[in-house]
């Protein structure tokens, strides 16, 4: 399982690149091989104002829908266009082409993993 | 992994293929070895082949073990011929199901059963409850193992590894093909759950290894319960549990062909009356116009108006969309635009056939 040690985590399975006050964020490795293959992302709109652990969206396999939930508050400056015609970057490439939004953070986070702490979340 | 699961024979090949393990039905099975639409794609242009050990098989026997059958089961088993099956329910006396079966006959005073692994006690349980006439039944499941060879080339590569291949080529749906495949004695029944060609080969736990190996070496690619799943639905055929159950009507369920209009069977009252009166809802498709996954319980609206609610959803990947099955309103056509409520939002969708790939080129 990939774990990127330079990423933080959730205990809901998403990852937060942390860039400049922007939070980049997207689902794990492990999520997308739980989830199987993603069919279908649904995003927020550029603009709206996000609190830590709100639902901001839903990821959708073949038979299961998953919830997507804040790392951190802000607003979000940007989602991933290209999920709409190719859900299946999110199977491919969880940590790249398959990130899903940008956030410009307000406050500070509370509560994000590192790799090793998310990685026993894992192991539960 | 939960502790007191059974595991098919075949449980440490899925494991070494990498395979995700769920339980299921009181099993340790497989639900997806890389990628459901990878598996399902395998099956409608290939051949696919899934462990379904956990589904039980019983033996059926004796001089009134016909009759027995007649009366617990809906279809004509009278219109068997040894080596013959056929799709069947058990009812109850409410008209509604205990499960949905495949009975084979094998000679005049001996049946095989194959029945859902959820309902493997309560069927058992069922039947020696009102077996009054002294029918022998065996439960052979944990002796045997069970794999389902499905696809267009499915007989065609069984046939490669038979020592009598003509017969998968003159053979009929609910033919029996007893054959040794791959030097293992299997009963092959042509009969499965995708809606391809295929067979759904039985035979000794021990020899479940050496078969499923050679399936695997002659390029048959292994597929989880998630693939099962889909492949299902998009060929329009029930799960127990979802469109099938103790108090949902078989009639509503559009199974009124397997049930016999002319013997008498335990609860076959109810189900007349069904049949003659009409169901306030059917079971209908449900095709939505995206690739939004239609859950199980989502509700259905037609101009607004809730008409039904969704028993089984998938994406389909052969036609890029989510599909369902919903129990509507039975006086709503086929081809009426409708929405599905999915997470707190209307999605339009379609009310169509459930046999959803009929009409595929």
């Amino acid at each position: 399982m990939n774990i990127p040690s330079e990423l933080k985590y959730t205990k809901s399975h998403e990852w937060v690149r942390l860039e400049d006050g922007v939070a980049v964020v997207g689902i794990t490795d492990y999520a997308q091989k739980e989830l199987g293959d993603v069919v279908y992302v649904e995003l927020p709109e550029v603009g709206r104002t996000l609190a830590e652990d709100e639902a901001f969206g839903t990821v959708e396999s073949v038979k299961t829908v998953s919830e997507l939930y804040a790392p951190v508050a802000g607003k979000v400056v940007e989602v991933n266009a290209l999920l709409a015609e190719k859900p299946e970057a999110v199977n491919a490439d969880p940590y790249g082409e398959g990130w899903m939004v940008k956030i410009e953070v307000e406050g500070e986070p509370t509560g994000l993993l590192d790799a090793d702490a998310y990685a026993a979340v894992c192991e539960d | 992994m939960s502790s007191g699961c059974l595991r098919t024979p075949l449980f440490d090949r899925h494991v070494a293929l990498g395979a995700r393990i769920v339980p299921f039905a009181g099993y340790e099975m497989p639900v997806q070895y890389d990628s459901v639409i990878a598996e399902s794609k395998a099956v409608r242009e290939a051949v696919g082949m899934f462990d379904v050990s956990h589904m039980a098989r019983l033996w059926l026997r004796g001089e009134r073990a016909l009759g027995f059958l007649e009366w617990m089961t809906a279809n004509d088993v009278s219109k068997l011929a040894d080596g013959k099956g056929q799709y069947s329910l058990l009812p109850n006396e409410r008209g509604g199901t205990v499960d949905d079966i495949i009975v084979y006959r094998i000679s005049p005073n001996a049946f095989r059963m194959v029945v859902n692994a959820a309902n493997h006690t309560k069927d058992v349980e069922w039947l020696q409850a009102h077996n009054d006439r002294g029918v022998e039944i065996e439960d052979e499941t944990d002796r045997t193992a069970m794999i389902a060879v499905q696809g267009p080339k499915a007989l065609a590569t069984l046939a490669a590894l038979s020592d009598q291949p003509e017969r998968f080529s003159t053979s009929a749906l609910f033919d029996v093909l007893d054959a040794r495949i791959a030097g293992v004695d299997c009963f092959a029944p042509r009969s499965g759950y995708t809606g391809e060609e295929g067979c759904e080969l039985v035979c000794a736990a021990e020899d479940a290894g050496r078969l499923w190996d050679a399936l695997l070496q002659a390029g048959v690619k292994p597929c989880g319960l998630g693939a099962r799943d889909v492949l299902r639905v998009e060929a329009g055929l029930p799960l127990y549990g979802h469109e099938l159950a103790d108090d949902l009507s078989p009639i509503a369920a559009g199974l009124g062909w397997v049930i016999s209009k002319t013997k008498e069977f335990l609860g076959c009252e109810p189900i007349r009356r069904a049949r003659e009166e009409g169901t306030p809802t059917k079971l209908q498709g449900l095709r939505m116009a995206g690739r939004r996954l239609p859950t199980v319980g989502a509700k259905v609206f037609v101009q607004g108006r809730e008409v039904g609610e969704v028993s089984s959803g998938v994406f389909s990947p052969t036609l890029d969309c989510g599909i369902a099955f919903a129990f509507v309103d039975a006086s709503i056509p086929l081809d009426t635009p409708c929405e599905v409520e999915l997470r707190g939002k209307r999605e339009p969708a379609t009310i169509v056939s459930k046999r959803f790939l009929r009409k595929r080129g």
